[in-house]
């Protein structure tokens, strides 16, 4: 009959010969030399601090871009307008099996990209003429029609040389070259930002609006590119320039660039639910038969305590139970 | 009963110091020696850790001190930042080392189950409090995290209540909740730590009970 040999419990660490040991002046020494290890690490590779992306510098380096993302928000096709919970209902959302998290957790920063990207910030400054009457024929649509126009000259912002608003052949664009030329004099003279972060309070520190707005575009990215931030360059654990970012975030980051998870369309909920996963297993590695006995049967342990081993051979290490 | 014998008091106050006295004697709580066996440098990185972390707390309070915009005027702001930046390095590099050493010598065994488990809670709080503090910023980096991170949070609904984006909510987060979480996991961890004592080698039997056959069956770990 094959019967399992018992395990061997842990003894008490108490119960072993001791030797003396000073934690405090331990726990002291290792302070001061942290202490001056992070002085002279500080001041020798300092910390970078590359300055913020702003509306105001995106209309300057990049007024193209800017009109066409204005026309994507004005018309409801921009990543934002068309996103989901939290910000609209415009789709479900990503899902993780059959949990659909995204739309359960519901509209909690609902975000109405027209109004609030583009037509409240024209109203909110002095209208020229030309505005106010851009601003009535818009309100005046039909939103087939407010879509048609939109679709239109976001087409012709397309054919035009390097999307250039000046350059584009005329058409049926209604209010929206109006529209958008004011716009992009807003984001030109700072007041855009201003307009879109303070959303409407005194004090506040929700940058919402204002981010989900320049990350629309091509600016932000383009910026974030140059320092190796971008996706497909494992930016979630880049930092800029050349310093450690969250080195720590790379199991994390690893998903995002193999496949199933690189391509599919809830690329963030698997990753996020396999990181939940492993999580667990490691929170709950003590109670997991074969897991926990990975470091008996590699035996790395002997290195760690092989002082120990020299003097005390243990005639039955690999029955010990871990 | 002995008219010179204290009287124990029976209540709850009581019962409380007696139950930290037993199960935490002085002797236990700030030993002045360690079992023999501990003699590694890598028993060196859990103390590295929290001194790593003191280093940590005391460069972000004076980052408190001085408001969020501070760093980015002020020069001895920004080596005060950078003193924060890379004592964070430290730290979260000291706390991983130490996590595989625990691994590779099944710390957990011998009724340490929840010492392993409050260790990896307070390692999963340091990359929660080290991202909102990245989201902290006010920078070009901080402007693409939080652009970034909100799809893998709202993909999973977390994005509704923690919106990456809210500077406000993300730095209370970063110099209160999550803070306060990790002193309370850290101090809990390394009263565990002194209260079961330092893990013995794997196989090791106590001296007076080292014979080969000496066998006999584990508790819950």
């Amino acid at each position: 009959m094959n019967r399992k040999r018992p395990r061997q419990e842990t003894p008490d660490s108490h119960a072993f010969p001791t030797r003396p040991y000073d934690l405090v002046k331990e726990a002291l020494i290792a302070l001061l030399a942290v202490t001056l290890l992070t002085f002279g690490l500080a001041a020798l590779f300092s910390s970078p601090d590359e300055k913020p992306a702003t509306i105001s510098a995106w209309t300057q380096a990049d007024p193209a871009d800017f009109t066409a993302t204005a026309v994507g928000e004005l018309g409801g096709t921009s990543a934002t307008a068309q996103y989901g919970p939290p910000y609209n209902t415009a789709a479900d959302g990503q899902k993780l099996g059959p949990l659909s998290l995204q739309k359960w957790a519901g509209v909690k920063h609902p975000i109405d990209t027209a109004n609030d990207l583009v037509l409240q910030p024209l109203r909110q400054t002095p209208e020229p003429a030309a505005v106010t009457a851009a601003l009535a024929q818009w309100s005046a649509a039909t939103t087939d029609q407010q879509a048609k126009w939109t679709s239109a000259y976001t087409d012709a912002l397309g054919k035009a040389p390097n999307g250039d608003p000046a350059k584009v052949t005329s058409g049926d664009y209604g209010p929206v070259p109006a529209l958008t030329a004011r716009l992009l004099q807003l984001g030109r003279s700072g007041t855009l930002d201003a307009q879109l972060l303070a959303e409407g309070h005194y004090f506040q520190t929700d940058y919402t609006r204002a981010l989900l707005f320049l990350a629309d575009g091509s600016y932000l990215q383009d910026q974030a590119r140059a320092q190796h931030l971008g996706g497909d360059q494992w930016g979630m654990m880049n930092e800029t320039g050349n310093y450690p970012g969250q080195a720590w975030l790379w199991l994390y980051t690893f998903w995002y660039q193999v496949q199933p998870y690189k391509s599919s369309a809830n690329a963030d909920a698997l990753v996020w639910g396999t990181m939940a996963l492993l999580s667990a297993l490691l929170l709950l590695l003590p109670f997991i038969p074969g897991l926990r006995d990975i470091p008996r049967l590699t035996r790395v342990y002997r290195l760690i305590w092989r002082d120990w081993y020299r003097d005390h051979p243990t005639p039955r290490g690999d029955a010990a139970r871990t | 009963m002995s008219a010179s014998q204290p009287v124990e008091p029976r209540n709850w106050t009581g019962a409380l110091r007696r139950r930290l006295l037993r199960e935490l004697p002085p002797e236990k709580l700030l030993p002045d020696s360690q079992p023999a066996y501990m003699a590694s440098w890598i028993y060196l990185f859990g103390v590295l850790t929290v001194a790593a972390l003191a280093v940590v707390v005391g460069t972000g309070c004076v980052l408190a001190l001085k408001g969020p915009s501070w760093w980015h005027l002020s020069s001895l702001g920004h080596y005060v930042n950078s003193m924060h930046l890379w004592s964070v390095e430290l730290f979260l590099s000291f706390m991983v080392i130490h996590l595989w050493g625990k691994f590779f010598m099944a710390a957990w065994r011998g009724r340490r189950a929840m010492t392993w488990i409050t260790g990896c809670v307070a390692f999963f709080a340091s990359i929660g409090t080290a991202f909102t503090g990245y989201l902290a910023q006010q920078n070009l980096d901080s402007q693409w995290i939080s652009t970034q991170a909100k799809d893998g949070l709202n993909s999973v609904g977390i994005g509704a209540y923690f919106n990456v984006m809210d500077f406000g909510q993300m730095l209370m987060w970063h110099i209160v909740l999550l803070p306060a979480a990790i002193g309370v996991l850290t101090v809990w961890h390394l009263v565990l730590v002194r209260r079961r004592g330092i893990v013995p080698p794997i196989g090791a039997v106590t001296p007076e009970s080292e014979t080969p056959t000496e066998q006999r069956t584990e508790k819950q770990p």
